[in-house]
């Protein structure tokens, strides 16, 4: 034994074992069979504008596990395929994902019908879905893990934004005409009325059809609607494409964003890379991250995705990150559990905590939902929002809302001895309700 | 902070403008003004505002604007500032004391002061009050349209004055006007005859604010102006509605009317039609890379591209399947259906499947205010006389070329065309191109409104096809009628009924009519109705 020997403490072997294991861990991953990640997002149609981003992130995030050494000394190997924006095929595709290629979990799906379509595949077949968008609410599979917002993650905060730091009084609620605005605008409705004494005639509500481009007419009575006097605010659940010419109108209009703050859930860093964002500035948009975020990881993030897609104008958005907590928590599930089976998982993913982008943590709460600041931002100039507002802490997302009559009094728990989506706390009693049928009817009644 | 903002005034009205001699306050109280605006809270950064204005420092506006702007920031260094582009990853940046160029910095070593739409309206107010006397005739009118409503007791004074010396005489009568709104809220009677016919909004809320009043002579008069605005109101907003519809109108007009060549005149169900005006947007978009930074003549030079580029496509689409399908519409539908799938999504796999950011030209945002209730937006107006130019230059072609006769010609009796030596063929082609070729234009005019993906064509196929069928298959001046009566017949009952339900009217209404006048709204008459 040399001198220099000496200096080989205790905590370097170990640190060269632990490399080593890693080193003999990587060349085995590619011997083993590797892990099967299914992507089920459209490729083609009408949902590819949003969809395909998300594809390439959980393509891009497998490729960076596989650099660190895959999972449990296996390589993560993608499967993708392309339910084109067609809700039935949708259903078929997840059953060819789980039954031909076997994955061990599937990422995809954004709109909710799609989510309701494949949601029978996954309980039959037992596999697992994490689903990365904002939505509705009003539902907990014991199968999908929601890393979206819940209601209570975006829409309820966003309005007490409105009402308790720009001193709102009078809304219009503008969406597009299928089950996400209307069940979050009849929340909001029911919120607004119930907690805030905000009267009929300062709530107007408005519905367009899918696509809709031609504005004029409702802009113009949303400026009507503001010129009563009273602080008056936009909140928007018009999903996608109908964003642009909207928004095209109001700048047109000259609507300006301190005049009539528009709020919306549903346009993000992506939907704004299709306009001129000159005249927007000022106007909000309420997610759980924004690109503009000014942490470590976040930068990380974006450097990645930006040499990923090879193209510096490369936009990050929301349910992207959804799609990155959501990966990373199954990935610390498969390492707690060992193993890949959905039911293993399904008790391990429980609790797990992983880094969000926004400088905080992300749990797995027992309803299947996740953790997530609400933040407010502002539209800038160069198509980014600037944070004004956030959550003090997180969130934690409700699958059953508070404030509609039906679903109040359920509660999903997952865990044993419950095992439960849709706990009735009032009669005792597990799927005891009758909320998602006494929600349609309500819709139906409209 | 009103009583800071008079400071400043006074300050202002003592010293005259051009006196830049007046000693700016050196960097370190600068410095200090400046840090007191890097603050969390924007209640605090309000207060910052407020001193930075009353600190006087002749460099106050341009940071205010910079604020304003977001491009107000600090470095990592502690210094404070102004981000020329906040484009890209590394932006070009100018120190705020001194101006100096201080090259380019990375975004994370910048931190932007942020603020908010609270902020944002007092950035505003502020500047507005500073700009008021400014030598800009431009900036004084925007700076005294921003104060209606916002005038307070002790801006009164100094706008009094100002109206004096005023030359301006638009300025001039916002000023009076707003002064009027503050006299108002102040239970000043005489001022109800100042805004007593002004559409402005801010004038009618402060009238309908004073119908409450204690006063009950001021409550009385307030509800007599605002009876006398409303009457005006109603007018104004009976025109909005038209100009809305012809507006919507002028956009179904431009998408059907090449399918009025291809399907009216030459009777081939095409259902790629819709891609073609997406070609056209495209190339709109295309243009505009290739010739950044001018993106209205970009625009200008895209309508014959566009037109050649559809045009180009469209010949191929009739050469490669349409002519061997002639007089088989279920397959040429389905043939065509398809040709539309596999363009878009080449489109999606070939350029992208997000939408592509088209920019509009300033001489087309905005919108020209025709009175302080009705204002025309100004893509739109381009948009309606662009299809207006687009039917003439088309009714010109039919009816005064060659071309146009040879098209009519082997339309009413392919057999005979040919025999009198007209190549039907050659018509084909060229009339298919035509047809094509002005769904390229709708694209380019299309890209000013909505966004430009590989969406575009399907949301106007079907509304194609409904404005042809409904104007009478044949026949450009149904086409143009339709269009435009369609358009103002759903804007008519969008308020009433909401967008879903008045699409949904408009169509069982074009089905009762196909039902009781099958060749629509100008049917073909003679001969050529039997082809």
């Amino acid at each position: 034994m040399n001198a220099p020997k000496a200096s080989f403490t205790p905590r370097r072997l170990i640190t060269a074992m632990l490399a080593a294991g890693a080193l003999t861990g990587g060349a085995q991953a590619l011997a083993d069979d590797p892990i099967k990640v299914g992507i089920l997002h459209s490729l083609s149609g009408t949902m590819a504008i949003s969809e395909s981003t998300l594809k390439d992130t959980v393509e891009m995030l497998i490729e960076q596990q596989n650099e660190q050494g895959g999972l449990l000394g296996r390589e993560l190997e993608a499967v993708v395929v392309d339910p084109a924006s067609d809700w039935p095929l949708f259903a078929e595709r997840a059953r060819e994902l789980l039954e031909q290629h076997e994955v061990d979990v599937v990422f995809g799906n954004w709109t909710s019908v799609s989510r309701k379509a494949v949601l029978p595949v996954f309980e039959e077949l037992n596999g697992l879905l994490f689903y990365p968008v904002q939505y509705e609410g009003e539902e907990s599979s014991e199968n999908v893990f929601y890393t979206g917002a819940a209601p209570n993650q975006q829409a309820i905060p966003a309005v007490e934004y409105l009402i308790n730091q720009v001193g709102i009084e009078r809304f219009a609620l503008i969406g597009t005409d299928y089950v996400y605005p209307r069940t979050t605008n009849r929340i909001l409705e029911a919120f607004l009325k119930d907690e805030h004494g905000v009267a009929d005639e300062d709530i107007m509500v408005e519905y367009t059809p899918f696509g809709h481009s031609d504005w004029q007419n409702i802009v113009s009575e949303i400026r009507r609607f503001g010129e009563e006097g009273k602080p008056t605010a936009v909140v928007s659940t018009i999903n996608g494409d109908a964003n642009v010419p909207f928004y095209r109108e109001l700048g047109n209009q000259g609507i300006d964003a301190a005049d009539i703050p528009v709020i919306a859930f549903s346009v993000g860093e992506q939907e704004l890379s299709g306009i001129d964002t000159g005249p927007l500035v000022g106007h909000l948009a309420a997610w759980n991250y924004f690109m503009s975020v000014d942490t470590d990881e976040n930068y990380d993030f974006i450097d990645a995705w930006i040499d990923w897609n090879d193209d510096e104008e490369a936009v990050t958005n929301d349910p992207m990150e959804a799609h990155y907590i959501g990966f990373n928590m199954w990935a610390e599930a498969v390492r707690k559990a060992g193993t890949t089976d959905p039911d293993e998982i399904k008790d391990a993913i429980i609790g797990v905590t992983v880094p969000n982008l926004t400088g905080g943590y992300a749990a797995m709460m027992p309803n299947h939902h996740i953790t997530k600041p609400v933040l407010i931002g502002e539209v800038q100039d160069n198509g980014q929002f600037d944070i004004v507002w956030q959550t003090p802490s997180t969130v934690a997302g409700d699958a059953w809302s508070d404030f509609l009559p039906g679903s109040r009094d359920l509660m999903a728990d997952w865990q044993a001895p419950m095992r439960c989506g849709n706990y009735n706390v009032a009669t005792g009693s597990c799927g005891g309700s009758t909320a998602a049928e006494e929600a349609e009817e309500a819709l139906a009644e409209e | 902070m009103r009583s800071l903002l008079l400071l400043w005034l006074l300050v202002l009205l003592v010293v005259p403008l051009t006196a830049h001699a007046q000693p700016s306050a050196d960097d370190e109280a600068a410095i200090e003004l400046l840090e007191a605006l890097d603050v969390d809270s924007f209640p605090a950064k309000g207060e910052a505002i407020d001193a930075i204005v009353a600190s006087d420092d002749e460099r106050a506006r341009g940071w205010l604007q910079a604020l304003l702007d977001g491009r107000l920031q600090r470095a990592d260094d502690g210094r404070f500032v102004i981000v020329l582009d906040n484009s890209g990853r590394d932006w070009p940046v100018e120190d705020a004391l001194s101006g100096e160029d201080l090259g380019e910095m990375s975004r994370r070593d910048l931190d932007r002061i942020g603020i908010n739409n609270a902020l944002r309206n007092q950035l505003r107010s502020v500047i507005a009050v500073v700009d008021l006397y400014s030598p800009n005739v431009d900036q004084r009118r925007t700076s005294a349209e921003r104060l209606l409503g916002e005038v307070d007791e002790d801006l009164a004074g100094p706008i009094e004055a100002l109206i004096e010396e005023e030359e301006d005489a638009r300025v001039r009568q916002r000023l009076t006007l707003a002064l009027a709104i503050h006299r108002l809220e102040q239970g000043d009677i005489q001022a109800v005859e100042h805004l007593d016919g002004s559409l402005h909004s801010s004038a009618r809320i402060a009238l309908n604010r004073a119908t409450s009043s204690d006063d009950e002579a001021l409550a009385q008069a307030a509800t007599a102006a605002l009876a006398n605005i409303e009457q005006n109101l109603r007018l104004n907003r009976a025109a909005e509605t038209l100009y809305f519809g012809l507006s919507m109108g002028s956009v179904l007009v431009l998408a059907a009317i090449g399918l009025a060549i291809t399907f009216g005149v030459m009777g081939v169900i095409n259902m790629a039609h819709g891609e073609l005006i997406m070609l056209g947007a495209y190339t709109t978009w295309m243009m505009q890379q290739l010739l950044p930074g001018q993106p209205g003549l970009a625009l200008i030079l895209a309508i014959p591209a566009g037109f050649m580029v559809a045009a180009l496509a469209g010949i191929a689409i009739e050469r490669s399947v349409i002519q061997f399908l002639k007089g088989r519409p279920l397959e040429t539908l389905l043939a065509t259906f398809g040709v539309s799938l596999i363009l878009q999504q080449l489109v999606r796999t070939g350029i992208s499947p997000l939408n592509r950011t088209v920019v509009t030209p300033e001489w087309m945002s905005g919108s020209v205010a025709i009175n302080d209730a009705l204002s025309l937006t100004l893509n739109r107006m381009y948009v309606l006389g662009f299809a207006l130019v687009v039917f003439a230059a088309l009714m010109l072609v039919m009816r005064r070329t060659r071309l146009g006769l040879e098209v009519r010609a082997v339309t009413q009796n392919r057999a005979m065309a040919r025999s009198m030596g007209i190549r039907a063929t050659r018509v084909d082609i060229l009339t298919f191109g035509l047809g094509s070729g002005v769904a390229g234009l709708a694209g380019v005019a299309l890209s000013q409104l909505t966004n430009v993906g590989p969406n575009l064509g399907q949301n106007y196929i079907i509304d194609s096809f409904m404005v042809v069928v409904f104007g009478g298959v044949g026949n450009l001046w149904g086409t143009l009628v339709a269009g435009l009566s369609l358009g103002v017949i759903n804007q008519v009952l969008e308020p009433w009924a909401g967008a879903v339900l008045a699409k949904i009217i408009v169509l069982v209404f074009i089905i009762l009519f196909i039902q009781k006048r099958p060749r629509g709204l100008f049917p073909q008459k003679g001969r050529a109705a039997e082809g």
